[in-house]
């Protein structure tokens, strides 16, 4: 072997080790590189009522309730397998709405999920309101050239 | 490598200018506001391609010392070195348009979150491989170890770019793909891919005056370098 190729597996064997080593930590890791659990997540292991965690899922539709003349809101969090309630007093971020993504960080009080942070999560798609407004009047059949959540 | 830096260096430079310009104008006035936010989603214009060129350029310089190393390549570890600023201030630029991004839209300047972090992690090895090559007074020792640390550090890529698929996280995956159309309507999207196109020229052009001035100096003794100045 000449000295060059030598060199080259030290690189490759560099590469290699350091990625393997990486992607071990991270699997060991992966509950706390998770920036949020899902509501089904938390059903399966239920966090102590004292422990701060974020929690993640869409809004559900219909299920925003405002408090008149304070800034108390009460909504349902949903991945689409459980739902879990969540209490929050503040000022919530412009993107906040039914429908939409949210990560909320807080903790769990009996069923109910307190949150002392809300942050709106919004997705890839860009599109003028008025795409959006025909998409919404119209939908497009699956496979028509326009992409959707479950085609690409 | 000299004479091609300084001939193409002005041509990669001017065309990067007249994209970018294009680009932005295309981007802030001509393509219409987005759905959900507003004019804020303006912002991408910026932070998508600075994002995308902070990881292509710290992959460049990986390659490039992973050339030097294998093949005893000076101009390669030349490269390396003279990309380093570069990733690192588009990696400062990446961060400080995506805070920006982040308030108005999530609700908080920085979360945590797995793409956030591992960014940060790549303006640290930036930093790292600046400051190990300027710590190390021989060149050659300096070409060595630096370019160990970039090779290292070049796990760190694949996990900024599929930390959104990876794991759960607040920064959405990403809008433009190399295979497949993007989701972003057509008139939004042209203005951000010429973009890209506007920061690679960039790269290319500031790369190559860093580059000439890091060959001069590293050859400062050689006889070209006395019949290039004179």
């Amino acid at each position: 072997m000449t000295a060059r190729q030598k060199r080259l597996f030290m690189v490759a064997g560099i590469v290699a080790g350091v990625g393997a080593a990486a992607a071990l930590a991270l699997t060991a890791l992966r509950d706390n590189v998770m920036l949020f659990y899902a509501p089904s997540e938390i059903a399966a292991n239920m966090p102590a009522s004292n422990e701060r965690f974020r929690l993640g899922g869409m809004v559900e539709k219909g299920s925003l309730k405002k408090t008149t003349g304070t800034l108390d809101v009460r909504f349902y969090v949903t991945d689409y397998k459980k739902t879990v309630e969540v209490q929050y007093s503040g000022i919530l971020p412009d993107l906040f709405r039914e429908g939409q993504g949210v990560v909320a960080h807080g903790r769990m009080q009996g069923n109910v999920f307190v949150a002392d942070q809300i942050l709106a999560k919004h997705d890839e798609k860009y599109m003028p309101p008025e795409v959006a407004r025909a998409l919404k009047d119209n939908p497009p059949p699956p496979n028509m050239g326009q992409n959707t959540d479950e085609g690409t | 490598m000299y004479g091609f830096a300084r001939r193409w260096a002005p041509w990669f430079g001017g065309c990067a200018a007249v994209a970018m310009f294009v680009a932005l104008y295309g981007g802030l006035v001509l393509a219409p506001p987005d759905y959900q936010q507003k004019d804020a989603f303006r912002i991408v214009y910026v932070h998508a391609p600075v994002a995308t060129f902070s990881m292509v350029i710290y992959t460049t310089m990986a390659l490039a010392a992973a050339v030097g190393l294998i093949w005893r390549m000076k101009v390669a570890h030349a490269v390396a070195a003279a990309s380093a600023p570069i990733g690192a201030w588009l990696t400062i630029a990446t961060l400080g348009t995506g805070m920006l991004w982040g308030k108005p839209m999530w609700g908080a300047y920085w979360v945590w979150d797995p793409r956030l972090t591992s960014e940060l992690v790549l303006l640290f090895l930036d930093f790292g491989y600046m400051g190990l090559r300027a710590a190390i007074e021989d060149p050659q020792k300096a070409d060595k170890a630096s370019a160990v640390l970039a090779i290292v550090g070049v796990v760190n890529i694949p996990i900024i770019r599929f930390s959104v698929d990876w794991w759960n996280s607040l920064h959405q995956p990403a809008t433009t793909k190399l295979l497949g159309d993007p989701d972003m309507d057509g008139s939004m999207v042209w203005p951000l891919l010429l973009m890209l196109v506007a920061f690679a020229l960039y790269y290319a052009a500031v790369m190559l005056v860093r580059l000439r001035a890091e060959l001069l100096r590293r050859e400062r003794n050689a006889s070209w370098v006395r019949e290039v100045l004179s």
